[in-house]
């Protein structure tokens, strides 16, 4: 039975609401007059206490609430892609339509539209379908073929009837299934409960990487498909922008970009950058294959807590396919500020700085969603959800809760350094405190599909820039003068490596994206490059000379200066770099003496 | 205000508590969450206030010009049935109203083409359009390094007694958009300054003529803290009326934002919520965020929205959670210096905390010149470098440095004199702001410029005198 209560009190975004007794937890309800949307998240006897998406403004006790039977629920079908959704799964531009440019209250709009598809089966009457199987697909979209599935809880049985070829909108029905006696009737769309994980046949370990383009990231702090990453930062540490490039560049097939309590601006950026953005594969448009989940920081702040299960089922849902598939939560601080809100509302005893003690859980449970699998139903085929999330620490402090339970959950560290950042060295990942959890378990893939030396060139960059780090103590007690020059050799190469290497322009055409194949051959040059000047200068080359080489400025704006379709032109600078430190050699060896 | 007018309304006189800004009234039906109440003192003066909490009969009443003088037994209230709302047209230029909205100037009563509700509604960020065009403030460390671009919210944050309203003066009277020859309305918002701010401010505009397309709104130290909630979104919400109804471009300043979190504090505190950081309400950055968040540009609208909120950092505190907070939600920050200041440079700019995120969107080719972004960057890279010798220097010595170093030590004074350096009523163009920064780069050897492209040197480096 649903059920029909009545206000009793209302503060802010939360409100109780009595003669509740049959809801069940976490289902939506139809608040007041406006039947604006909240979520049951606590019952006490027939008093149900609500969490309101939307702005509560002008209710008063007394007024209806209504049940509706389900919990949160998003609905899967094609249509999805390329559109922006707040919190809750409604479509912006279908609300702009509706209400103007600003967000008024309680306008009910369908997440997907009543559009016909061609729908192109690819099972016959008689066939055995398996819950999660594929029916058939539709074109959703230049870059996504949209598999229509047997929704996941489905008991499946024998197809008795399936459509022609032909195009078919939403609620027509495509397909029957049997089973023992019973007919169910099959949709190109499902709903889904956002606070459930979607199942899966099985999971895989994290053994490919997910090439995002960007030097630092694939090189010293991959992340695997599947695998979970933070990136935290204070304000202005390039955060944004970082995730910016990885959500356009990265290998995966459809991206999920989650803005939660993120700057309207920010936002705006993203829709107006995106569909300018060429796939770096097919040259076609970013927005043919993501997602947007807006809830700008003044958007209620229930709907911000809801927006990050509505992104992710989505998410898990072309996994499904078998797509790669990369979601970037941006940020989950404002969700957890989200979380304590509501908990201060419902007068829960708070854990450490007001938080409430379940934020653990909840973000352990969050990130858990993550994983490469074998999905479920036939064809066999595998998908992955990879989550980044960012996280805001206050004041740069990463002891504060979000920051050290979000750590626990995660494999890949990406720490944002606000030093780096204020002197614009972007992305402004500081190589000494990041991590990755994946370097051992993805060598593989690098070692048989780019360079077998790879591992090693890898350890031997790192190395410098390690002894660097050393050194710069000395240095900032003694001034660099009191360094030997085989020294002040490591110092200068760690400089090359940093400006020519680490650092890479997200606004430059060619710097933006660098492929696997090139970041090897940089490495390789600037490897050797160091290798070489040591032995130069234990032939008695001087350090004034090597500094004086003229190929530096050009090793270091190779990274913008030679494209990923002209590596041949990487070779030619290795060889250009190797000759003119042999050169040096055999020129300088009689003058060295009086260099000092 | 025009809501004084209404006679209507549920009238109550059940008030079980009164505690700090806060009136409890019991035995209240059909009341509104956010309503507005008029209060009637016993010695019948009329205060406003809205509801934050209403159920079991009993209303949580904010009260905005404070409770002194209320008593339990004789207060009235009477709930209007509405939300605040504000009379908006663009009569409201060339006026001063206090920290409510109700005129200060001895003019009559404003009249409104229509009311608006102050605390707005969010843009769809669908409809949002990407702020990119550049506003020249006259200002180098702001036009050269941290540009503003309409639309775009940029605090400053200042520190007690560094001259920020100087520097907010100095651009409300420049602030252009160059070719373009539209003039910025300006709407000041005064949270709880001292008499001697304000004023300073009022004449600034006056002397420079621009007080007949500005507005004021004025919430002085000495008048009720709690006002100091409305504030901020009356001025908004008048903003907003001039820029998406009326196609102005408007600079909103907003001064002193900290003061704006106190009162919410307080009242906070009195409602007994959970805190979060230093006694600020967990939902601080929510709160923040529906006020900064009014700035930006509408899609087919000719009107913009700039806010320069200005706060001080308590002890110069940049992670305190006021500044903190403010910086996730707005795009960049204007960080003043107090080296700097001591040292007598003015505007006291300290570059390397400053930030302009939409920086990049509003320079470059086409909008203001293509070596804008590179100069930035190379200003910044070799800024930061002298800054790193000068404290080198300062263990090891100047002898213990490498030539090449100490050009940059001496870039690093050269800077701060020639570019950071300027008038109060110093004016400089963004070509003169360039010229400036080429200048400074013909001091360093040409191989160190390795931000600017071969072809910018080639263009503008002038060859060492």
């Amino acid at each position: 039975m649903v059920a029909k209560g009545k206000i009793i009190w209302i503060s802010g975004p939360a409100v109780k609401a009595d003669g509740m007794s049959t809801a069940q937890m976490y289902e939506t309800v139809e608040v007041g007059e406006d039947k604006i949307v909240g979520e049951i998240i606590r019952l006490t006897g027939d008093t149900a206490f609500i969490q309101v998406y939307e702005s509560t403004s002008g209710l008063t006790p007394g007024q209806p609430v209504v049940g509706t039977g389900s919990p949160l629920s998003v609905t899967l079908g094609p249509g999805m892609m390329g559109t922006i959704y707040d919190g809750l799964q409604r479509p912006l531009d279908k609300i702009a339509a509706k209400a103007g440019d600003f967000i008024t209250r309680g306008i009910h709009v369908p997440p997907i539209p009543k559009k016909k598809w061609n729908f192109l089966p690819s099972v016959k009457k008689g066939d055995i379908v398996k819950a999660g199987s594929i029916l058939g697909t539709v074109k959703e979209t230049d870059l996504i073929d949209h598999k229509i599935l047997v929704p996941p809880t489905h008991s499946g049985g024998k197809i008795s009837e399936i459509v022609k070829e032909g195009k078919y909108d939403k609620d027509y029905v495509i397909a029957v299934v049997d089973n023992k006696n019973d007919k169910y009737e099959l949709f190109m769309h499902h709903n889904w409960p956002v606070r459930q994980p979607r199942p899966f046949s099985q999971r895989y370990d994290p053994e490919l990487p997910l090439i995002t383009g960007q030097r630092v990231l694939d090189t010293f702090f991959p992340i695997a498909k599947g695998g979970t990453a933070a990136i935290p930062g204070g304000f202005g540490t390039g955060k944004t922008v970082t995730l910016h490039q990885v959500a356009s560049w990265s290998d995966a097939s459809v991206v999920f970009h989650i803005g939660c309590g993120e700057r309207g601006n920010e936002m705006t950026e993203v829709l107006i950058k995106f569909p300018e953005l060429k796939d770096p594969r097919t040259g076609k448009s970013l927005m043919e294959r993501t997602i947007l989940v807006a809830n700008t920081s003044n958007m209620p702040v229930a709907a911000r807590e809801a927006s990050i299960y509505t992104g992710i089922t989505m998410a898990e849902y072309y996994r499904d396919m078998g797509y790669d598939t990369v979601l970037v939560a941006d940020s989950t601080s404002r969700w957890a500020e989200a979380l304590r809100e509501l908990s201060g509302r419902l007068e829960e005893m708070p854990a450490e700085e007001g938080y409430p003690s379940y934020l653990a859980s909840r973000l352990a449970e969050f990130y858990e969603r993550a994983g490469r699998v074998k999905c479920l139903g036939s064809p066999d085929r595998d998908g992955s959800v990879t989550v980044i999330g960012a996280v805001s620490p206050p004041g740069g402090d990463f002891t504060e809760p979000v920051s050290t339970h979000t750590m626990r959950c995660i494999k890949t560290f990406w720490a944002l350094d606000t030093k780096l950042a204020y002197s614009r060295h972007y992305p402004s990942i500081n190589w000494m405190t990041s991590y990755s959890g994946y370097a051992e378990s993805i060598d593989n893939w690098w070692v048989s599909n780019v360079d077998k030396d790879r591992p090693k060139l890898r350890l031997e960059t790192y190395t410098i820039l390690q002894r660097e780090d050393v050194l710069k103590e000395i240095v900032r007690l003694l001034g660099p003068e009191a360094l030997p020059d085989e020294e002040k050799l490591i110092l200068d190469v760690a400089r090359m490596i940093k400006e020519g290497f680490l650092q890479q322009m997200a606004f430059d055409k060619v710097d933006r994206y660098c492929s696997p194949e090139k970041q090897v051959k940089m490495m390789k040059i600037y490897v050797n490059f160091y290798k070489e000047c040591q032995k130069a200068l234990s032939n008695g080359v001087s350090l004034e000379s090597i500094r004086s080489l003229p190929v530096i400025s050009q090793i270091i704006r190779s990274k913008y200066e030679i494209s990923d379709n002209e590596l041949e032109k990487m070779d030619e600078l290795y060889k250009i770099t190797m000759k003119s430190i042999t050169e040096l050699s055999g020129k300088e060896v009689p003058v060295v003496a009086d260099s000092k | 205000m025009p809501t004084q007018n209404r006679s209507t309304g549920l009238e109550y006189s059940k008030i079980s508590e009164i505690k700090g800004p806060l009136l409890i009234i019991d035995g209240v039906t059909g009341a509104a969450f956010d309503e507005l109440v008029e209060i009637e003192t016993p010695s019948h003066e009329k205060r406003l206030g809205r509801v934050l909490e209403i159920g079991g009969g009993r209303a949580v009443v904010q009260v905005f010009e404070g409770t002194t003088g209320l008593s339990v037994s004789e207060t009235k209230t009477r709930f209007l049935g509405k939300t605040m709302k504000i009379p908006v047209s663009d009569q409201l230029l060339g006026r001063v109203f206090d920290g409510l909205g109700r005129p200060i100037d001895n003019l009559p009563d404003p009249v409104g083409d229509r009311f608006d509700d102050i605390n707005g509604e969010s843009i769809n960020p669908e409809r949002r359009d990407f702020p990119e065009d550049f506003i020249q403030t006259g200002v180098s460390s702001i036009d050269g390094l941290n540009t503003l671009v309409r639309g775009q919210k940029l605090p400053i944050f200042s520190g007690a007694g560094l001259p920020h309203n100087l520097l907010a003066a100095q651009i409300a009277r420049q602030a252009t958009v160059p070719g373009k020859g539209e003039e910025f309305a300006v709407v000041f918002a005064a949270i709880g300054v001292q008499n001697s701010e304000a004023s300073f401010f009022r004449k600034s505009l006056e002397e420079s003529g621009a007080i007949k397309r500005s507005i004021l709104y004025i919430n002085l130290a000495d008048d009720p803290a709690i006002e100091r909630i409305i504030t901020p979104r009356v001025a908004l919400t008048a903003a907003e009326y001039l820029a998406f109804e009326k196609d102005t471009h408007v600079l909103v300043i907003i001064s002193d934002m900290t003061n704006y979190a106190e009162a919410l504090r307080e009242i906070s505190a009195a409602r007994e919520e959970v805190p979060g950081r230093k006694g600020y309400p967990g939902y601080l950055y929510t709160d923040l965020a529906t006020i900064y968040e009014r700035a930006g540009k509408i899609k087919g609208r000719n009107g913009s929205l700039t806010q320069i909120p200005i706060l001080s950092m308590p002890s110069d505190d940049i992670t305190h959670p006021i500044p903190d907070l403010t910086g996730y939600i707005t795009e960049g920050q204007i960080v003043l210096g107090r080296d700097l200041h001591r040292k007598e440079i003015y505007p006291p700019i300290s570059i390397l905390s400053c930030l302009s995120r939409l920086m990049k969107e509003g320079v470059g080719e086409g909008k203001t010149r293509q070596d804008h972004q590179n100069v930035s960057s190379q200003l910044y890279s070799a800024y930061s470098r002298s800054l790193e010798l000068r404290a080198l220097a300062e263990i090891v010595g100047k002898a213990g440095l490498a030539p090449v170093d100490i050009k940059y030590l001496e870039f690093g004074d050269l800077f701060e004199d020639k570019f950071l350096k300027q008038g109060f009523d110093e004016n400089r163009t963004l070509e003169d702001t360039l010229g400036i920064a080429w200048e400074l780069f013909s001091t360093l050897p040409v191989d160190e410029l390795t931000k600017v492209k071969q072809d910018e040197i080639s263009l503008y480096l002038k060859a060492k005198a």
